[in-house]
């Protein structure tokens, strides 16, 4: 069964080549793009179901053992990230090639769009499964480099110029993570994550501070965490919906899922844990305040996913099971809630030529089914009783009342102004872009002619300007419902999904059970 | 363990030029910044590690090998620069194409905000739709969403 290991990493990586050479034969293109993530699906499930009950996956890829080769891991939390992604990934795509259809982008430069989008999803996998730092180094490179080709494709001005910041600021993480490799090899001799678990404790205490530090900061960065967050609400906004969508879902959370393993498997406890309860806190509030000052959607959902990756941090500061399982918790729910409201968002600006919110009104009169993918994610992101928001918030904040400490009060009430503060930005969206009277400039409902707007030069972050007033393919409706489903049924299999995520977190402060899989007869 | 010193003050120059230059604007120095950085990071792995004859099996020639480890992740890093190197150029160039420069721009969010901020100065009731100050400039957004945006929630 450890075969199944490497497969989401392979799939992908081998039909990209595979999409470039159909480039001229979109129709081939697509359905090959959409056969693969459908797999890739299958056989997260399938680890997911076997790692559930059972001891991690192990594969030493290439037949050479740890420490010397390179280990593939699939863990419960591995899988189950793995899962998820993969579910965000193929929504996304299908998303995306409704859009293409529909704007009948059937020739040339387009066609690296789905060789790109795969080699990004086989990087975001390749991260969740490394069992070794520099593994999980080349898969943040790999998502990286696909990203910002995403981010500045089509190279009009806009995007190449904000994209600029963009790939400075992730050349500089990479840096800075390749730094911390560096340290940490000269300080251990290893790069293996079962190993340095180990050594990295053998260290003196000062060492290991720096070590954790310089990690920390490369993954924050990538995580958007507080101090390092501003380049998110710039860059991301830009890109077309469906790339903005599977960014602001995975790739911050990728960040965080490096923190967890960083935190748990190679510095459990230590000092850094009270200042990272501080980060969380000023990245809760500041990205909340950031959203509430928003006029523009995209804008303004870039700002609560900075705000609520305050929330993950807040558990995995916490530093103790109860926090770290609804942490892992939150991460799966803001995955998928996040990516439904920016493939949503992508839908109001298709249905209403821009996203500014000045220029919007009426849609849920318009489009009453586009306000139902708006608003449900919506409530569920601002944390409303049925919904795995709620939930997701409910674990944290009892995880931190049971942990009792000042900072961590502070930190309940913080989390509580944030998820009022969210409910308020995403009412105000709510408010003006749905409810209120249509306005005027607004294509009206039987207005199906492609209505071509002069609007593209005062709306800069517009791509799609000139399909203003068009109908929605289905194919673009159909994966933001099905997404939307998707977040509801979180609540449904709340019970079992905490049962994981809560199993998942004992494992990782235990961090017996990782180091075992992977060396059986012993750590040498 | 011990280091050569050579390369440690190599790698705090490199490393130092590296960052000097990444704060420039123009996205040409930027990248010389970045490869500046790369090197001295590589060189800083390559230090980390053992120090000693070819790992090569077979030329055992009695002293201690060199760590070959490092050797192997500094060559997927160096690759992963050039390509990065190659990505950046084009997008300079790019840059150059369509605006003339190469700059790396202002903040337009900022530059925005600077510019309500302005506005509001001179004209002090904001209607519904002035989007607020970001909070941040601490001039608190009493414009922002005066329209009964959380009342209006269902």
């Amino acid at each position: 069964m450890t075969a199944l290991v490497p497969m989401p990493v392979i799939m992908p990586l081998l039909a990209a080549a595979l999409t470039l050479l159909l480039g001229r034969r979109p129709r081939l293109q697509r359905a090959v793009s959409v056969c693969v993530l459908v797999a890739v699906l299958l056989v997260a499930v399938t680890l997911l179901a076997l790692t559930w009950r059972g001891e991690p996956l192990v594969v030493a890829v290439g037949g050479w053992v740890a420490p010397l080769g390179i280990v593939l891991v699939a863990d419960r939390l591995a899988a189950l990230m793995l899962v998820v992604s993969a579910t965000v990934t193929l929504a996304v795509l299908v998303y995306s090639i409704g859009q293409g259809m529909a704007d009948g982008e059937e020739e040339a430069p387009l066609s690296v769009y789905h060789p790109t989008y795969l080699i990004l999803s086989a990087g975001v996998v390749n991260a969740f499964l490394a069992g070794d730092l520099f593994n999980l180094y080349v898969g943040f490179e790999i998502l990286l480099v696909a990203s910002y080709v995403l981010l500045t494709l089509g190279g009009t001005e806009t995007r190449v110029l904000l994209g600029t910041t963009y790939v400075v600021v992730s050349l500089l993480s990479s840096l800075v993570f390749l730094t911390g490799l560096g340290l940490v090899y000269a300080a251990t001799g290893t790069l293996n994550l079962a190993q340095l678990a180990g050594r990295l404790d053998a260290l003196p205490e000062d060492i290991r501070l720096i070590l954790q530090a310089v990690l920390l900061l490369a993954f924050g960065i990538k995580a958007a965490v507080f101090p390092l967050s501003a380049w998110l609400p710039d860059s991301y906004p830009t890109a077309p919906a469906p790339v903005t969508a599977v960014f602001a879902g995975l790739l911050t959370k990728v960040g965080v899922y490096a923190i967890i393993r960083a935190e748990t498997l190679l510095f459990p406890g230590g000092p850094i844990a009270g200042p990272l309860l501080v980060l969380a806190l000023l990245t809760m509030l500041v990205g909340i305040l950031g959203a509430v000052a928003q006029s523009r959607i995209k804008r303004l959902l870039s700002f609560t996913l900075v705000s609520h990756i305050g929330f993950m941090l807040f558990g995995i500061g916490l530093a103790g099971p109860p926090g770290l399982a609804a942490a892992i918790f939150y991460a799966v729910h803001h995955i998928v809630i996040q990516t439904t409201l920016f493939l949503a968002a992508g839908l109001v600006e298709r249905r209403g030529g821009t996203t500014d919110m000045d220029r919007l009104g009426g849609l849920a009169r318009i489009s009453p089914l586009l306000g139902v993918v708006f608003l449900v994610p919506a409530l569920n992101l601002a944390g409303i009783p049925p919904f795995s928001g709620f939930l997701g918030k409910v674990g944290l904040l009892q995880a931190g009342v049971a942990d009792g400490g000042p900072l961590a009060w502070t930190l309940v009430a913080g989390g509580l102004v944030t998820s009022l503060l969210t409910l308020y930005a995403v009412a105000r969206v709510w408010d003006r872009v749905f409810w209120r009277a249509p306005h005027a400039e607004m294509p009206g409902p039987d207005d199906t002619t492609h209505t071509v707007r002069a609007r593209a030069g005062r709306e800069p972050y517009s791509d799609i300007a000139g399909h203003a007033g068009t109908m929605l393919p289905r194919l673009m409706v159909g994966p933001t419902v099905a997404l939307t489903v998707v977040s509801v049924a979180l609540t449904a299999v709340a019970g079992p999904l905490f049962e994981l995520s809560g199993a998942a977190a004992v494992d990782l402060l235990e961090r017996v059970p990782y180091v075992r899989a992977v060396f059986p007869e012993g750590v040498p | 363990m011990t280091t050569n010193l050579v390369y440690v003050i190599t790698v705090g120059v490199l490393i130092a030029a590296g960052v000097t230059m990444l704060l420039e604007r123009s996205l040409t120095r930027v990248l010389m910044g970045v490869i500046l950085f790369g090197n001295g990071v590589n060189l800083l792995i390559l230090s980390g590690g053992r120090l000693g004859a070819p790992p090569i099996a077979g030329t055992d020639t009695g002293e201690p090998l060199a760590d070959p480890l490092p050797q192997a992740m500094i060559l997927t890093a160096i690759v992963i620069t050039l390509g990065v190197s190659a990505f950046l150029l084009a997008m300079a160039y790019r840059s150059w194409q369509l605006v003339g420069h190469d700059e790396v721009r202002d903040d337009v969010e900022d530059r925005r905000i600077a510019g309500l901020a302005a506005r509001d100065q001179g004209l002090d009731s904001g209607d519904g739709d002035t989007p607020g100050d970001r909070a941040a400039t601490g001039r608190a957004g009493g414009a922002a969403g005066n329209g009964g945006g959380a009342a209006g929630a269902p």
